[in-house]
């Protein structure tokens, strides 16, 4: 049996002193309370939460839209037909645009793309930032201190400009790089998206980090770890029993708050000419385009407009119910 | 304090270094020369890398480039207004925007600081209510997008307004709001937030037991401690202005930085994207830097 002597010097115990703790005392830690009713809380929580459920199947219509539209759709979003600039009919049913392109099918697209945006920064941002912050609560001492400094650092650098400068270096190198046959499957993704994903993720991952440490740092000190680690437990164990699980609320308020910033940034990056390059359309990019000819013809503008408002307000609204039902400070 | 400022003056300076040598370094990763073109002369693109001194090493690029900078000279605009030294630009497009920005930070302070009191002070009721459903509802919009909302509804519709260009006091209106009204319900936002934590605090309870009367207390006790978090987000707030302000001058054709970044983006001028940058970078490290001094103005309790 090996004991933890720092923690045997701390509470001043000797090794002789301790017994092995018998088999039904040992029941005692599997018999604990199982977190699902943590889960139950919040989920009951969130239920209440009226508007955030309308959200929740107003978002959930946009997305199956966005996943199957194009598939069912008879046309592409570069296909174009001889009848420009069509009003709404049965054949295209939000009319077509200025290359006699079918609009509904170009949005499907686009929605495509705000919401691949959204889940895959939001992917890396948990795989960076979970990784460093629990490599930095982990570690400690000195390690965790520069770790720490360096995260500040980057919070202070004004990170819209970077990623700007960032899109506009990382546009060349990427298309030549995906023009290698090697790289073929991602150039079906497209150059423009994979840059502004590195580049989302790239400045984001920050507040993640810092998040996941401050929690695993938190619960670390708690009692019932050190219940947990008198009771024999290994560091294993304690990570996945204790830290981890008792994280999962912080990092998925994290996590969620990142979406609606990043499809923010991802519209506004292609609507200054940056980010996802033509002829696949992105909503930031179509409202660019409908730029030149808003006088006349603001349907354009207004639907991509109107529907990049509508998935930020979806993932706001919901990220803040989430907060309620999940932050265990707003228990009552 | 001395300290604090002077320690806090020394990371501004280090993030300015690194944002300077960043952007230098990225844009130098671009492949492709400024005077690439079909037809041209080697000679004579020679000539000119030459006369940039763009044949040199990049090392000695970068510190010619720091020297120069330091001595105002960000090197000259190659395609947006050819010929012209970008310092030249700058100072010809900033005042504009510059003006636009503070007048539109101002709108946000004044008018979204009080809300988010109010809000908090009839916390429950109809206004409250009607507070946050708006202020989800204009957080949720770029406001790229409610720059032109505001522009297709007050000036291609109802012709209220002018569709561009900065002539008399109508026509700030709208650009001024393009860039108000997003950090505007954000402060609110945040303002009501902190408000309701600080009003349920014991200092409160006693001055309301001492018979104050309500806006007294919200106003001097309450909002003195609920500005902290408020004056903190200022910066990526005024960040988020300039931001915003890149796409209400293309929108509204207003001769300002903004217009200028985002041309030089689309034309690839890489010394006026670079001067840009770093312009932009200086200036939000610094304001950055005031508000943290502020910020330990406003709480003495801040370690210092």
């Amino acid at each position: 049996m090996q004991y933890n002597p720092d923690l045997l010097k701390q509470y001043g115990v000797s090794e002789q002193e301790l017994e092995l703790a018998s088999a039904s005392e040992k029941e005692g830690i599997d018999q604990m309370r199982p977190s699902v009713t943590y889960w139950k809380d919040a989920f009951a929580r969130f239920r209440r939460n009226k508007l955030a459920i309308v959200m929740f199947f107003l978002l959930l219509a946009i997305v199956l839209l966005a996943i199957f539209g194009p598939i069912v759709s008879p046309y592409t979003y570069k296909q174009q037909s001889k009848d420009l600039r069509q009003g709404p009919s049965l054949k295209h049913l939000l009319g077509t645009d200025n290359l006699g392109r079918d609009m509904f099918t170009r949005l499907m697209y686009g929605t495509r793309i705000s919401l691949l945006v959204g889940v895959v920064t939001m992917v890396l941002v948990c795989l960076i930032g979970i990784t460093y912050g629990g490599i930095a609560a982990y570690v400690g001492g000195l390690a965790d201190n520069l770790m720490m400094r360096f995260v500040d650092l980057m919070m202070t650098i004004p990170s819209m400009l970077i990623i700007i400068i960032l899109s506009v270096v990382l546009r060349d190198p990427m298309e030549s790089l995906f023009n290698n046959p090697r790289f073929s499957g991602l150039a079906t993704i497209g150059s423009g998206l994979i840059s502004i994903f590195l580049v989302l993720a790239l400045f984001n991952w920050l507040g993640m980090a810092r998040a996941v440490r401050a929690s695993l740092l938190m619960n670390r000190s708690q009692e019932y770890v050190l219940a947990s680690e008198a009771m024999g437990a290994k560091s294993k164990w304690v990570l996945t029993k204790h830290l981890l699980p008792n994280s999962i609320g912080v990092i998925i308020i994290s996590a969620t708050g990142v979406v609606p910033g990043a499809i923010m940034t991802e519209s506004f990056l292609s609507f200054i000419g940056l980010g996802v390059s033509a002829p696949m359309p992105s909503l930031g990019s179509m409202a660019n385009t409908a730029l030149n000819g808003i006088v006349s013809y603001p349907q354009y503008m207004l639907y991509p407009a109107l529907l990049i408002s509508m998935i930020i307000l979806c993932f706001n609204i919901l990220g803040d119910a989430l907060r309620d039902a999940l932050d265990p400070k707003m228990r009552k | 304090m001395l300290k604090y400022a002077l320690k806090r003056l020394a990371t501004s300076l280090l993030t300015i270094f690194l944002v300077v040598t960043l952007t230098f370094f990225l844009m130098q990763m671009v492949p492709g020369g400024p005077f690439l073109g079909e037809n041209v002369n080697p000679k004579i693109t020679e000539r000119l890398l030459q006369q940039y001194g763009y044949d040199q090493p990049v090392i000695i690029q970068y510190w010619r480039y720091i020297k120069a900078m330091f001595h105002g000279d960000l090197g000259t605009s190659l395609v947006v207004k050819s010929g012209y030294s970008v310092m030249d630009v700058i100072w010809g497009a900033f005042p504009t925007s510059g003006k636009l920005g503070f007048i539109a930070l101002g709108v946000a302070l004044i008018l979204g600081i009080p809300l988010g009191v109010f809000a908090a002070m009839k916390h429950g009721t109809v206004f409250d209510r009607v507070f946050i459903f708006l202020s989800s509802l204009f957080v949720s919009i770029p406001s790229f997008i409610m720059t032109i909302l505001l522009m297709l509804v007050f000036a291609s519709w109802l012709k209220w307004l002018p569709v561009a260009y900065l002539e008399n006091w109508k026509s700030y209106i709208l650009p001024i709001s393009g860039m108000a009204v997003y950090p505007m319900f954000h402060l609110g936002r945040l303002t009501r937030t902190t408000m309701l934590d600080v009003v349920s605090q014991d200092y409160i309870v006693t001055a309301r037991a001492k018979g104050l009367a309500t806006p007294s207390i919200m106003f001097k006790h309450a909002l003195r401690n609920a500005i902290i978090p408020v004056v903190t987000s200022l910066g990526p707030t005024i960040a988020g202005i300039m931001t915003g302000s890149f796409v209400v001058e293309k929108v509204f054709a207003i001769d300002g930085m903004g217009k200028y970044f985002v041309n030089s983006i689309s034309s690839r001028d890489y010394p006026l994207i670079m001067g840009t940058t770093i312009f932009y970078g200086i200036l939000l490290i610094l304001c950055n830097y005031v508000v943290d001094l502020l910020y330990g103005v406003i709480d003495p309790r801040i370690k210092m």
